[in-house]
């Protein structure tokens, strides 16, 4: 069994063997959580956390289940964090130069103090997709952004309230929807399917014994 | 991170891995045989046989068997359900994840209200954590047709066809619909998608979004359900199905997890896609799935009338991480193996083909740590064997794994592992569940007039055994498909009385039968607080 040390949940104290994440260390503590916990595995942004540790004036940002614990860690949690949602219809937008101006003025007030990117629990480059949003480089922040789970941390800390999270998925929609070239062979195959030019193939496999599409299935070749 | 055995061991990986043999495909009778000895769906001490409720006489994981023996958690409550409904509705979706999302898109596209309650807040769902990837049979080599019999082999002939060729036919299309919403597919610059294999498949037709798949089509869909103005009720779990006197499904009854109060749902019609049971832990394994994933749909509907379907078959993921125990039980997604990286156990042979189907990689990997014995010892509950993932760099060149699969990369450096450099130790993990509520191509159950089904909660789309790709693909079109029904049969349908008289039924059956388990069901979330 590994030590036991001590961290702080909202202020007191849980003696907690070190080797577990903050998540479960609070389990092991005796939480049974509803909030702040939903994939368990560093998906879903449910357990964003803030934490210090004793003696050291830097404040950290971490995902809870990801996390191992440390000896005086002091822990808050940020379950829910209020984003400014704008409404709107994706069909309606394009991806003109003015589309994160119009939607998002607010990242025009960002004033570069680069909190986003220090408080980010993925280690992600927030200022930057911001600062292509603002150039309406959408590729540009789609990928710098792709790996943001939503935890809301960098909008806590951002001066200029900024809804960051928000600005890179609109980004991401935008450039999945115009600018990536379509894939040819989908929508062809989508037309073969609607004219019901696959229907009789899958029909006939269904009309075969159990051995005969076992024997099929069996002697099919592997191809690329 | 690693500790000295770990590390020796790792040495005659890598003298293995410049062989570059893997072992050769097994046959159809010796994957039978390694599956009746050691897959754990096969071994009786792991069900029990059901007592009452549609499928009595048929066998279910013991910790299902149990829920489904329990009374309902509402059981001797009193609710006033002629006060008017908290939510009144035409169609009803239970559960947040992507079957629950793609439902109510189209539900609300076709012209229905829609209200949408989940136990956690919307995308904490297994959804979210697919990596891996979404098959679909859209290139050239390829057809509906190959799917088909890759799927139908993979799941041992179990499937049911009509299901089958519904999830077939539309995958192309899905895949555009998805697209279309701004999901960013990998692609080449062409536009052609970028397509793998995967476990079972016959052709390169695992689409991807990096190792992020889930989670960019999971976010992608909740943003465009806020955008339709669909209210989303979080927090709020259905914990029974309402009836009304003809036994029609009226509504929900549903509990704020935050205050543990009571309210209504009136409805049209209903949809459960409420997703899987990682979390009841069946065999004690760990899992790989998110909090919420209780089996509370199969309880709702089970107690309703509704069959299920291979409530027995389950899967258990080939390669959850095994060691740091931070990990234990997290997914080391199938593209690790499908781009090159082969399993090895503590003595440097290379078991099985790391591309057989889930249930044969698994037993061959508890085969190795159990009867052979040939394990690498982690110190945790289990020992494990090698996934050599520094071949996916030797053979695609360097780059490849911090391209392809940054979100595994991240999760191992977190804790001092470099799998670009060091293989990783894996164990399998309880990851799907194969079975759930069977339901007729249109998605509706037989039993239960109003109730559709979609998602990982129905039984019976991939038959015993799933392949990777074919669940997200799965939920997209029969979610889609049981939203644009269940808005039509809305139409035609006036809102039914509230009633819970099919829980007083169910209860009665259980005390006639003298079984009493001292649990109330469903689950809603497993309980991991230290007690004492
Ligand atoms: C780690 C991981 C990796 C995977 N990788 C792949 C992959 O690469 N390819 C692939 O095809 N598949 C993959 N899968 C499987 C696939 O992701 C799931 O089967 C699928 O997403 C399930 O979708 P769903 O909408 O049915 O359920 P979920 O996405 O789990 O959503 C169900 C929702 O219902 C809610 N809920 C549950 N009970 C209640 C209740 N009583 N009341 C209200 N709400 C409730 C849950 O909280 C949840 O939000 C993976 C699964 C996991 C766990
Ligand atoms: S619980 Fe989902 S990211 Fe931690």
């Amino acid at each position: 069994m590994a030590d036991l040390i001590s961290v702080f949940f909202d202020g007191k104290p849980y003696t907690v063997p070190s080797d577990l994440t903050i998540m479960t260390a609070m389990e092991y503590a005796g939480f049974r959580l509803v909030r702040g916990c939903g994939c368990r595995h560093g998906f879903c942004g449910a357990c964003g956390t803030i934490y210090r540790i004793k003696g050291d004036n830097k404040v950290y940002f971490a995902l809870a289940c990801q996390q191992q614990v440390s000896a005086d860690m002091y822990v808050a949690t940020l379950p829910f964090f209020p984003l400014n949602r704008r409404d709107y219809k994706l069909e309606e937008l394009t991806a003109e130069h003015t589309v994160m101006m119009r939607l998002h003025p607010e990242i025009f007030a960002c004033i570069a103090c680069n909190s986003c990117t220090r408080s980010c629990a993925r280690g992600l480059n927030v200022m930057q997709y911001i600062a292509y949003a603002k150039r309406n480089d959408l590729a540009a922040c789609a990928k710098e952004s792709f790996d943001c789970v939503a935890c809301g941390i960098c909008s806590a800390r951002c001066p200029a309230d900024i809804s960051h999270p928000l600005v890179g998925l609109l980004a991401r929609r935008l450039k999945g929807k115009y600018l990536t070239p379509a894939a040819a062979h989908n929508k062809k195959r989508v037309e073969e399917i609607n004219n019901g030019k696959h229907d009789e193939p899958v029909n006939g496999l269904m009309q075969l014994t159990q051995a005969e599409i076992a024997a099929l299935y069996d002697t099919r070749e592997i191809g690329g | 991170m690693y500790t000295q055995p770990m590390l020796e061991s790792i040495k005659v990986i890598e003298a293995a891995r410049a062989s570059k043999r893997q072992p050769l495909r097994l046959s159809a009778e010796e994957k039978k045989k390694l599956l009746t000895d050691f897959h754990p769906d096969y071994r009786e001490s792991s069900f029990h046989t059901l007592q009452i409720g549609p499928n009595a006489g048929e066998k279910a994981p013991i910790e299902l068997a149990e829920m489904l023996h329990s009374n309902s958690l509402t059981y001797g409550k009193s609710f006033d359900l002629t006060a008017p409904p908290d939510y009144d509705t035409d169609v009803l979706i239970i559960g947040g994840g992507g079957a629950g999302a793609s439902a109510a898109i189209e539900a609300h596209h076709a012209g229905a209200r829609v209200t949408v309650v989940t136990k956690l807040r919307m995308g904490d769902a297994n959804s979210m954590m697919a990596e891996g990837g979404i098959q679909a049979a859209d290139k050239e080599n390829d057809s509906p047709g190959q799917h088909y019999l890759d799927a139908y082999g993979g799941g041992h002939y179990t499937a049911k066809p009509e299901l089958l060729k519904r999830l077939v036919l539309d995958g192309p299309g899905a895949i555009d619909w998805l697209s279309d919403l701004g999901v960013l597919f990998d692609k080449e610059s062409s536009g052609t998608y970028i397509t793998n294999h995967g476990g079972g498949t016959s052709r390169k037709r695992m689409h991807a979004c990096a190792d992020y798949t889930g989670a960019e089509i999971m976010r992608v869909l909740r943003d465009e359900v806020r955008c339709l103005g669909i209210p989303i009720v979080e927090y709020t779990a259905a914990v029974e199905l309402l009836t009304d006197e003809n036994g029609c499904v009226s509504g929900a009854l549903l509990m704020n997890m935050l205050t543990e109060k009571f309210e209504t749902a009136r409805a049209k019609t209903v949809i459960l896609a409420t997703g899987g049971a990682g979390r009841m832990h069946y065999n004690g394994f760990p899992t790989s799935n998110h909090y919420g994933a209780t089996a509370d749909g199969l309880v709702l509907a089970y107690r309703a009338g509704a069959k299920l379907l291979y409530q027995d078959a389950l899967q258990y993921h080939p390669t959850g991480a095994a060691y740091p125990s931070q990990l234990f039980g997290a997914l080391v997604t199938e593209k690790v193996r499908a781009l090159g990286a082969g399993l090895y156990n503590a003595e440097g042979e290379a078991f099985v083909h790391p591309l057989e189907t889930r249930d044969v990689v698994s037993a061959a990997i508890m085969r190795e740590c159990g009867e052979r014995k040939k394990g690498i010892e982690t110190g945790g509950q289990a020992s494990a064997v090698w996934l050599d993932s520094p071949n996916i760099d030797f053979l695609h060149g360097e780059g490849h794994i911090e391209k392809h699969l940054p979100g595994m990369l991240r999760m191992f450096i977190n804790y001092g592992i470099d799998m670009r450099k060091t293989p990783i130790l894996v164990y399998p993990t309880l990851h799907y569940q194969n079975g759930g509520i069977e339901i007729e191509p249109d998605c509706s159950t037989k039993k239960i007039p109003n109730l559709y089904v979609a998602g990982e909660a129905v039984g019976g789309i991939h038959g015993r055994n799933r392949l990777m790709g074919n669940s997200l693909l799965d939920i997209i079109v029969f979610g889609r498909l049981a939203g644009k029904n269940a808005a039509g049969k809305a139409r035609g349908t006036a809102a039914g009385k509230l009633s819970l008289r099919h829980v007083e039924d169910y209860a009665k059956a259980l005390a006639q039968k003298g079984i009493d388990t001292g649990k109330v069901s469903p689950l809603l979330l497993p309980d991991y607080a230290r007690k004492g």
